[in-house]
């Protein structure tokens, strides 16, 4: 693991709007997120303690990235899928669903199901394709503090944003995932089968907002091809994703993106 | 299949370690088209009916189904389908059998990204196209959509369901090819909305639980699509006991849709063909 021995004023000038972002594409990082990553044979050496040992645990650790190649895609995932698990687990505890139609709360109590089955599904598919588990996303920190789970249209709004948010993620990571093997192709598929249950949920919330009407696949929401449409999901980058993700300020654990596939 | 052997085999560590190779690009399907074709059909049978490709396959003394298949046929594939839907809601929407107000509306809107999905796709073809098949959705006298709008509705998730299978079972198909496969991914995506707002009109959860449909819905069509959505081992990995809390086994199935093949989606698609 290299050290990158972070330069925290650096990076709290960058910052220096105050808002905590939990992404750094650039590896620098933002410090005291308690996220702490085994790199304690590097920390023997600090230039900046003219190459002696660190007299304490490292206080700014280097935040975990999500890798390259294929790890890095379903780093990602699971990042996405932890993101979607934990909000709706907050949902299910909060007063609006106690007290929601029971078409609804049901429907809601799926979602939060299906997305658990995700989250897990990833974390345990990841730690069977590593030999070494730091390479694993750890557990992420979320503060959905800005959402009123008391208020349905809150609640709804913000799933929304979230299934569709999905939607375009996965549309954007099938090509960046690399299907030279078979485990490739397995976790294409895998992909596959994932985003259109998303996109199901999508539609139905954007329903549950807008009863009767096309919102469940309108202009909004889709985009054009070649000038025909529009009548196609859009499929984004993950850079766009994790940078739309990252705006909402739901991640509080500082990660990095900066080995992604872009092809 | 193994999740964690298949994945184990290959050296684990250090592929998925290494820095993200760029893919070997065939460039050859970059651009889809009659180029395309010519170049990896041997002997230049650009067709894609069965007829021949029994024909090559006996040539040269391999099944069928190892005959390749390559872009065209995939696209030609999907357009099959589209072709389907478009007509399928082209002659609802002119039956009257839609009520007027919000379904009309939203099978406007349906019918608009057919439309548009056969379009992109004919543009993409271009001479390759095939034809539009001409169809019955009475399915010789079996069904009754455009005077029974329960039955209207029930083949519209029928067909949107299907099609969501079919893309999904092409994704392999199209993998080495990033620009089509994308533009089936974000089609794939749309048809699973398409299905979820038609089941919720029909009184169902918008994903698909087990392998079941309802009663209203016809069971002559209803087994063969929903065939194999009851699947919970995903990766290699058995889910089933693992999530009682969150919905067990009917959770599972309901998180993950299945594909189906090529030749499972033309069988049910033609029951509708003439």
């Amino acid at each position: 693991m290299k050290n990158k021995k972070v330069k925290v004023e650096e990076a709290v000038s960058k910052n220096g709007n105050g808002r905590r972002r939990f992404l750094k594409m650039s590896g620098l990082a933002v410090a005291g997120t308690g996220l702490l990553i085994g790199c304690s044979d590097d920390d023997d050496f600090n230039p900046e303690n003219g190459g002696g040992p660190d007299p304490d645990p490292d206080p700014d650790p280097e935040p975990f990235d999500l890798g390259s190649g294929n790890l890095g895609i379903l780093n990602y995932a699971y990042a996405l899928e932890q993101l979607e698990a934990a909000f709706y687990q907050q949902v299910l505890d909060g007063s609006y669903w106690m007290n929601a139609e029971s078409g609804e709360k049901q429907f809601i109590e799926d979602v939060r199901n299906h997305e658990v089955i995700h989250r897990d599904f990833f974390k345990t598919a990841i730690n069977a394709a590593v030999s070494d588990p730091t390479l694993v996303l750890p557990q992420l920190d979320f503060d959905f503090s800005s959402v009123d789970f008391g208020s349905r249209s809150a609640v709804l709004g913000t799933s929304v944003v979230l299934e569709d948010t999905g939607v375009k993620a996965y549309n954007g990571a099938g090509k960046l995932i690399d299907v030279s093997d078979q485990a490739g192709v397995t976790y294409l598929n895998l992909a596959g089968k994932i985003v259109s249950v998303e996109a199901r949920h999508a539609s139905r919330f954007r329903n549950y907002v807008n009863p009767g009407s096309t919102a469940f696949a309108n202009d909004d929401v889709l985009t054009s091809i070649d000038g025909v449409g529009p009548a196609f999901d859009k499929a984004l980058m993950p850079s766009e994703i994790l940078g739309a993700v990252d705006n909402t300020g739901f991640v509080t654990t500082e990660f990095t993106a900066t080995n992604l596939p872009t092809e | 299949m193994n999740f964690s052997k298949i994945l184990n085999s290959l050296s684990d560590k250090e592929f998925l370690e290494k820095k993200g190779s760029r893919r070997n690009s065939f460039e050859q399907f970059k651009k889809f088209g009659k180029g395309a074709a010519i170049a990896s059909i041997p002997f230049g049978l650009a067709a894609t009916s069965k007829s021949t490709k029994a024909a090559t396959a006996s040539m040269f003394n391999m099944s069928s189904a190892a005959v390749q298949q390559n872009a065209t046929d995939v696209l030609n594939f999907a357009l099959t389908l589209e072709y389907l839907e478009k007509a399928f809601y082209l002659q609802g929407l002119d039956s009257g059998v839609i009520p007027t107000g919000s379904d009309e509306d939203i099978f406007m809107k349906i019918s608009e990204h057919e439309n548009d999905h056969v379009a992109f796709l004919e543009g993409a073809l271009g001479e390759d196209a095939i034809d539009e098949p001409e169809f019955d959705f009475t399915a010789d006298g079996t069904f009754d959509p455009f005077n029974v709008y329960a039955q209207f509705l029930a083949l519209s998730q029928g067909f949107e369901d299907t099609g969501v299978r079919a893309y999904k079972g092409q994704a392999g198909a199209l993998a080495n090819n990033n620009t089509l496969l994308e533009y089936a991914l974000q089609i794939h995506s749309v048809e699973a909305r398409h299905a979820a707002q038609v089941r919720f009109m029909r009184g169902q959860k918008p994903y698909i639980t087990q392998n079941n449909y309802d009663s209203g819905f016809p069971a002559a069509a209803g087994d063969p699509i929903y065939a194999g959505e009851q699947n919970t081992t995903q990766g290699g990995v058995e889910l089933a006991g693992l999530f009682d809390d969150f919905g067990g086994a009917d959770g599972v199935t309901e998180a993950f849709d299945e594909p189906l093949t090529k030749d499972e989606v033309l069988a049910i698609g033609g029951l509708f063909i003439v």
